[in-house]
């Protein structure tokens, strides 16, 4: 249904997405998990046409929908096909939960106040919020309700695609599971298109029919989470057991005593000539600051 | 300490290379000033086209001209009245001796109506609005608040700014006219109470040279001030970036160059119509 194929984006001398390929079906969940800082929202932001590719294309069933050459007044057309969920709900905090919802459909359908009230009351209901929160302001509300809100806000509109940007970042495992189920009934009810940014592998693990991992602007891995499990990746099986690997650097030796012997590094380092940092800490040399941008006390200086 | 590189061929190819620097960075602050003017002049053109669209929600802009208009009526009849009674004090204290204080009346009302009444005023409207614009705007920005106004198709201009545009340009001038009537009360206070000259020289001083003509620009000019104001504001809370600081500093650029930009206006306005 939905094909990014080839984007690419960068940001000055940065490039922040590398010729990515994705792609999800009708009815199907994607999630796109990565470490903060790997390219996940810049792609995200493309998808809901905020930001606009350098290279490659977006397209939605069959048509392109974002290139290097798209206006934002031509993504329009398309935009009442998806719902989005920000990562903080982004609700409009100069109006209530009610007027929230009502906006968009004030603006966008010709439906009676009598009709849009009805409509308002169903879209909460199917989140879980009852009528009386209607008149509650977003900043008397939770963290896990304001995703709530922001969801019956996206679906009021009765999206196809339904995009999350880190819906469970901030909340505890409860709500994160709540939002899971309702991210998956939301699926059934309403038959949308998922696709959920996140960096949580465990409701990732729950709740996709596919996964994609973004590493430095580079899709390293596609595939289902039953395949995610058997990647060799290291980069995916360091992201999704959440430790950081022994090989970037010598934290402590058993760590490292784990992967490779110690002692034939020992023997190398043992070797004249100069050394790498690794090398004279395991020699017992290791000295960080070593060389000219030593600090010397001024009793010392010549 | 390494020693420092002084080989003397070397001086020559240092002045140039810093030269090349300083030239770079002025380029690209250069560069940065045009594009922000084209940007500004792009906001004020793309706000201007919506204008007629507040019809359909007029009730946004009516609490705009409420909170931001009949809300600072107490801060500006506090400035305007002593604003009139320092402009009386020191005209008395720079008349005395020299020039009759049947003149005193014209300077005060000239002075008033023309300048002081509508840049103060324009000035103490930028403090107050500009700086709320722009704070409610780039904290709206910081939690995607804008972004979802994009993706619902709500244009963020046309909720957010044109109401706002619209009260600042109406209410603006309605503030300043009561400036100005507040400055003449003051400073009229100020005549029966302080200084020494009699009520009726002052009255009939103001109405020897009065022209309805200084009164229309006076109060006419605010018009184009309340514009820069909500533009200012508007401007600076959409380039803002970066969480709280990013919004005291949107705050802080929009009343620096809200105030600038009064001033210029002004005497292009006085240059034009004087």
């Amino acid at each position: 249904m939905l094909r990014v194929e080839h984007l690419k984006k960068h940001f000055g001398n940065q490039i922040v997405l590398d010729d990515i390929n994705i792609g999800v079906d009708k009815g199907e969940v994607l999630c796109i998990i990565g470490q903060s800082g790997s390219g996940k929202t810049v792609l995200f932001r493309h998808i809901i046409g905020l930001l606009f590719p350098d290279g490659g294309r977006i397209t939605l069933d069959g048509q392109v929908i974002s290139s290097p050459t798209t206006k934002p007044a031509d993504f329009d057309r398309v935009r009442k096909r998806f719902g989005i969920l920000f990562q903080g709900a982004a609700l409009f905090d100069s109006m209530d939960v009610g007027e929230n919802l009502a906006f968009p459909l004030r603006e966008h359908t010709r439906h009676t106040e009598q009709e849009i009230e009805k409509m308002i009351g169903e879209s909460l209901e199917m989140v879980g919020l009852m009528e009386r929160f209607k008149t509650k302001m977003p900043a008397e509300l939770s963290g896990g309700m304001r995703s709530r809100v922001g969801l019956a806000r996206a679906i009021v509109m009765k999206p196809e695609i339904m995009l999350y940007d880190e819906p469970t970042s901030a909340l505890d495992p409860i709500m994160t599971d709540k939002i899971n189920k309702l991210i998956l009934s939301m699926r059934d009810k309403l038959k949308m298109t998922s696709i959920i940014i996140t960096h949580d592998i465990g409701s990732a693990y729950e709740i996709a029919d596919k996964i994609a991992m973004i590493r430095e602007g580079k899709i390293i891995f596609n595939g289902t989470p039953g395949e995610i499990r058997q990647s060799r990746n290291p980069y995916v099986q360091e992201f999704i057991r959440g430790e950081r690997k022994s090989h970037y650097a010598l934290d402590n030796e058993e760590d490292y005593a784990d992967q490779v012997d110690i002692n034939k590094l020992k023997q190398r380092a043992a070797r004249p000539g100069p050394k790498t940092h690794t090398q004279a800490a395991l020699q017992g040399q290791h000295q960080p600051n070593a060389g000219q941008n030593r600090y010397i006390p001024p009793g010392r200086r010549q | 300490m390494p020693a420092p590189d002084v080989n003397p061929l070397m001086m020559p190819l240092r002045l140039i290379a810093a030269a090349g620097r300083a030239a770079i960075m002025w380029a690209d602050k250069g560069r940065a000033f045009i594009l922000g003017t084209r940007n500004y002049a792009g906001l004020v053109a793309q706000t201007s086209v919506r204008v007629p669209l507040i019809v359909k929600n007029f009730d946004i802009t009516t609490n705009h001209i409420y909170t931001l208009g009949i809300e600072s009526i107490p801060l500006v009849t506090m400035i305007a009245i002593f604003l009139g009674s320092a402009t009386v004090t020191q005209a008395v204290y720079q008349m005395s001796g020299m020039i009759p204080f049947r003149y005193l009346g014209a300077l005060v009302c000239k002075t008033t109506v023309t300048e002081l009444a509508p840049v103060i005023t324009s000035m103490v409207f930028a403090g107050r609005v500009a700086t709320g614009i722009a704070a409610e705007i780039a904290s709206m920005k910081g939690s995607e608040q804008i972004d979802a106004m994009n993706v619902l198709r709500l244009d963020p201009l046309r909720y957010l700014i044109v109401p706002k545009f619209v009260a600042c340009i109406v209410m603006l001038p309605a503030l300043t006219i009561w400036a100005i009537l507040m400055a003449f009360s003051g400073a009229a206070f100020t005549v029966a109470v302080s200084v020494d000259v009699t009520m009726h020289t002052y009255l009939s001083g103001m109405k020897l040279f009065f022209k309805a003509y200084d009164v229309y620009v006076g109060v006419g000019k605010t018009a184009v001030f309340g514009a820069i104001v909500a533009i200012t504001g508007a401007y600076f809370g959409f380039e803002a970036k970066g969480g709280a600081e990013g919004v005291g500093n949107a705050t802080t650029k929009a009343v620096v160059v809200s105030a600038v930009l009064i001033l210029i206006f002004d005497f292009i306005i006085a240059v034009m119509v004087m």
